[in-house]
């Protein structure tokens, strides 16, 4: 293989170099932004919305996270740490079963994931979960 | 899901002859590996009679990942390898080479349940020992007229391969390592036990001596190929055995042989004499 | 264009009315997130997928919007409600302006 190990590992997101040369993560304002564009600035509360994310990730290319929240028109998916803190958001249509999805996501280095549900009244539920990012490694 | 604290654990290196003592809260976790919900897979089982003395037990690399990980092989849609090998099944019915004849003129995939299990093996016509990837070039040049036939490690070759492991799926390893195939394989054992590199590591002093202890963040494995071709999260793409080899030995920090090399094929045919005993798992899941 | 894009889609074969059945999405794509440079020294430029939607029977179950931090191969599980036999419609819309389609049909009694 020509292609260093660096560009090898999916995204620049992850490397086991991500260390030295990783793009500007997050920051605080960034992300306080990004929830601010979807909830225009209102409270969360945290119950109604349910968060699984793993502990530990085997590898930061492919998280697997699930996420639920009844009655949600919508649920926005954050990466508090990664270079754009914006993962996807989910808009629930009129035929949609339970409000939840499960999906595979990228994440930069250990963070908190997040996860915040819209309501048919305006109002919105969080929930956030730290995951450690295994990088580094012979195989890794 | 947490990572219980490992136990035991020889520095890398240390040329420890017992059987390894390293316990990892993986192995006799009770767990099952059954693939949509009909293939029944064998992840831990006694070891083959030419590794006594060195490993009592076999594992499965899937024991070694985190539940996340396992669930993602337990089913063909959830597994992302299904994309390549659906890649492969078109691959298969395209017609290609001087003779207008696709893969599916002389095969249906059926035929393919005993090969994974068995490979590589001895190609009497040859006079070598073959694997699955030389098997599908000797098919394309000198039978389909193909002037071109996939490169040993290329998207087309991989999916093709992992097509070809997936139909053996279940099947027990089966590899021979006597007869014709003997001094291939001898040949394979000594350079599994040779150290490479810089880091003067060889095989055996990481999936033998220290499966079930972390390397920096990497959990080891046994090493061991039954799940190849397998699609690794790392990559977010099939990676084969020998380029996997290859991973292995630059990570030592040595100049590795090449893929297809008449090394790396000796060693493949070892590596898979280990697995003897477990089923066949390609395309698996993992980091 | 991205090479080699395949939709692979999931559903049960049959269900009853009125019942909430998982369906399981996947797209073969790169997902180039933008952050990548070359050998180089360059920025590999983005391409993603960005958005993708299903509807059954016309009516929207899902739409969602991507961004670079979903995974190669985007996949998605969701689940949708089925009052009558019919047909599901995935669509991906790619940063380049391709757009993939799967369909998928349900019998429901």
């Amino acid at each position: 293989m020509d292609v260093s190990r660096r560009q090898f590992v999916g995204t620049g997101l992850v490397a086991a170099a991500a260390f030295f040369g990783l793009p500007k993560i997050a920051s605080a304002e960034g992300l306080e932004e990004a929830i601010n564009a979807f909830t225009g600035g209102a409270d969360a509360a945290s119950d109604g919305i349910t968060l699984i994310a793993p502990e530990i990730a085997e590898n930061g290319n492919t998280v697997p996270i699930e996420v639920e929240a009844p009655g949600a028109e919508s649920i926005m998916i954050l990466a508090a740490g990664n270079p754009s803190p914006d993962v996807c958001t989910i808009n629930f249509g009129p035929a949609a079963g339970r409000h939840a999805a499960s999906t595979r996501i990228r994440l930069a280095g250990e963070q908190d994931v997040i996860a915040i549900a819209r309501m048919p009244d305006g109002s919105f539920k969080q929930a956030r979960q730290n995951v450690r990012v295994t990088i580094g490694g012979c195989g890794g | 899901m947490t990572r219980k604290s490992l136990l035991g654990g020889g520095a890398i290196g240390a040329l420890a002859i017992a059987i390894a003592s390293v316990v990892s809260a993986d192995i006799g976790d009770d767990e099952q590996l059954v693939v949509n919900g009909e293939i029944e897979m064998i992840i831990e089982t006694a070891a083959p009679d030419h590794l006594e003395g060195h490993l009592s037990t076999i594992y499965s690399g899937w024991v070694f990942r985190s539940d996340e990980t396992q669930a993602m092989q337990a089913d063909d849609f959830d597994n992302p390898a299904f994309i390549f090998v659906d890649q492969a099944v078109d691959a298969f019915n395209t017609e290609m080479g001087a003779e207008g004849n696709s893969c599916a003129s002389c095969h249906s995939a059926g035929d393919f349940a005993d090969t994974r299990p068995t490979y590589p093996q001895w190609d009497a016509e040859h006079g070598e020992v073959q694997t699955v990837e030389m098997q599908v070039i000797e098919c394309q040049t000198e039978r389909m007229g193909m002037e071109e036939p996939y490169a040993y490690d290329s998207q087309a070759m991989r999916n093709m391969v992992a097509l070809i492991a997936s139909e053996g799926r279940g099947q027990v390893m089966n590899v021979a390592i006597d007869g014709p195939a003997q001094s291939t394989w001898e040949q394979g054992r000594e350079i599994y036990y040779t150290r490479f590199g810089q880091l003067e590591l060889s095989c055996a002093n990481c999936h033998e001596q220290n499966y079930g202890n972390n390397i920096r963040a990497d959990h080891l494995s046994q090493g061991q190929i039954n799940g190849f071709p397998t699609y690794r999260l790392k990559q977010a793409n099939l990676v084969s055995v020998h380029n996997r080899f290859r991973g292995c030995i630059r990570d030592t920090r040595a100049e590795t042989f090449s893929v297809g090399s008449p090394e790396f094929v000796a060693l493949e045919l070892y590596v898979a004499s280990r697995a003897n005993g477990l089923t066949v798992e390609g395309p698996a899941v993992r980091n | 264009m991205a090479d080699n894009v395949t939709p692979r889609v999931r559903v049960p074969r049959e269900a009853s009315a009125g019942d909430s059945v998982s369906v399981r999405t996947l797209i073969s794509h790169p997902m180039e997130s933008g952050q990548r440079r070359d050998g180089d020294g360059n920025i590999i430029p983005r391409q993603i997928i960005n958005r993708f939607t299903c509807d059954f029977n016309g009516q929207n179950v899902v739409d969602v919007t991507l961004e670079p931090a979903i995974s190669t191969n985007p996949y998605f599980q969701f689940e949708a409600v089925v009052n009558e036999t019919g047909t599901f419609q995935f669509t991906w819309y790619d940063d380049d302006g391709s757009v993939y389609e799967e369909t998928a049909d349900i019998a429901v009694s």
